[in-house]
């Protein structure tokens, strides 16, 4: 019996397209966004909404993962903002390769921002670079206030949090959520993280958001 | 379960690695930073099932889950994080940044 030291990393396959994904995106000086959430937390409200009202500020095109299904990606069509759908067929979140190839069927030359709708899931994307300028986390009151803590690594590593059905808290549907707690609980996981309370529905805390947006893709970093 | 994409890509990594010493190898000891959140028992079982029929089948993996570093604001010491309650292991301020997670990493491979 041998061992051999070997020291290679893994996920080398996907990092490459990862880096080859980040290059393609600043070439065309393009802001690029992995949106991160557990699944019904309202990103494709967040995007149809942003969407419709930059509509004349930045032109943003969007990358939805899924499971299955283009129901995202119809939503989105409905904005008139160019969407290409990647269904992974079973897979929890989205590979570089995948992001690769519907990068390339974007009007490349048109865009300011993309989006990636990643698959809804708290745990697994956070795993994957994709070539993303940053990861955002989105967290719906619905979901109660202990999500920081119990997935700490999406919390961790996102740039932006997005605080999203806020009007659940004025309606006193969700009396029981802290929401000094989870802004709280995430700086403690990542100083530097921007955090905006926000409802995509009734568009409260939204312009706070499409500043920084705004900002953000303007000076194409994070 | 993102541990079937990772168990894809490890027997790949070991695969080619084996081939490249011209070797059948029967165990691999791999790292990954907690961040990872790769769950043993579900990367083990990904693995023997993809392994199957392959010069890999019936390998052992072991894994080693690395702490989140953290580095102290206040007094520059850079601490293992515990998630559960994270603070500076030194003075106990909560006042610190994370430092990159460790990658997952092919370590060695047995044969």
């Amino acid at each position: 019996m041998q061992k051999v030291d070997v020291g290679k990393k893994i996920l080398s396959a996907n990092e490459e397209y990862a880096f080859k994904n980040a290059r393609f995106l600043t070439e065309h000086e393009i802001l690029c966004l992995n949106m991160i959430s557990s699944p019904g937390s309202g990103k494709t409200t967040i995007l149809t909404r942003t969407i419709n009202e930059l509509k004349d500020k930045i032109k943003i095109g969007v990358i939805e993962g899924d499971i299955q299904t283009d129901l995202d990606a119809k939503r989105i069509r409905a904005t008139k903002a160019p969407v290409i759908q990647i269904n992974t067929d079973g897979a929890c979140h989205l590979s570089a390769a995948q992001v690769d190839k519907a990068l390339r069927k974007l009007p490349m030359d048109d865009l300011d921002l993309i989006f990636i709708e990643n698959v809804g899931n708290l745990v697994c994307p956070s795993a994957f670079e994709l070539g993303e300028a940053g990861k955002m986390v989105v967290l719906s009151v619905a979901e109660g206030d202990d999500k920081p803590v119990k997935y700490p690594s999406i919390f961790a590593k996102s740039k932006v949090l997005l605080i999203n059905k806020i009007d659940l808290l004025a309606a006193g549907a969700q009396g029981d959520f802290d929401i000094e707690r989870v802004k709280a609980d995430a700086r403690k996981l990542n100083k530097g993280i921007e955090i905006f309370p926000i409802s995509a529905k009734t568009g409260e805390g939204m312009t706070n958001w499409y500043k920084w947006l705004i900002k953000s893709a303007r000076k194409n970093s994070v | 379960m993102h541990e079937m994409m990772v168990a894809e890509n490890l027997l790949a990594v070991i695969s080619d690695e084996a081939a490249k010493r011209n070797v059948k190898p029967i165990g691999a000891k791999i790292s990954c930073g907690k961040l990872y959140a790769i769950n043993d028992e579900a990367l083990c079982f990904a693995f023997e099932a993809i392994a199957k029929g392959t010069d890999c089948e019936g390998l052992k993996l072991e894994i080693e889950h690395k702490p989140i570093q953290g580095r102290c604001i206040k007094c520059d010491e850079t601490f293992s994080v515990d998630l559960s309650s994270p603070k500076c292991s030194k003075c106990g301020s909560d006042d610190f940044e994370l430092l990159p997670d460790a990658p997952l990493l092919l370590e060695e491979i047995e044969f």
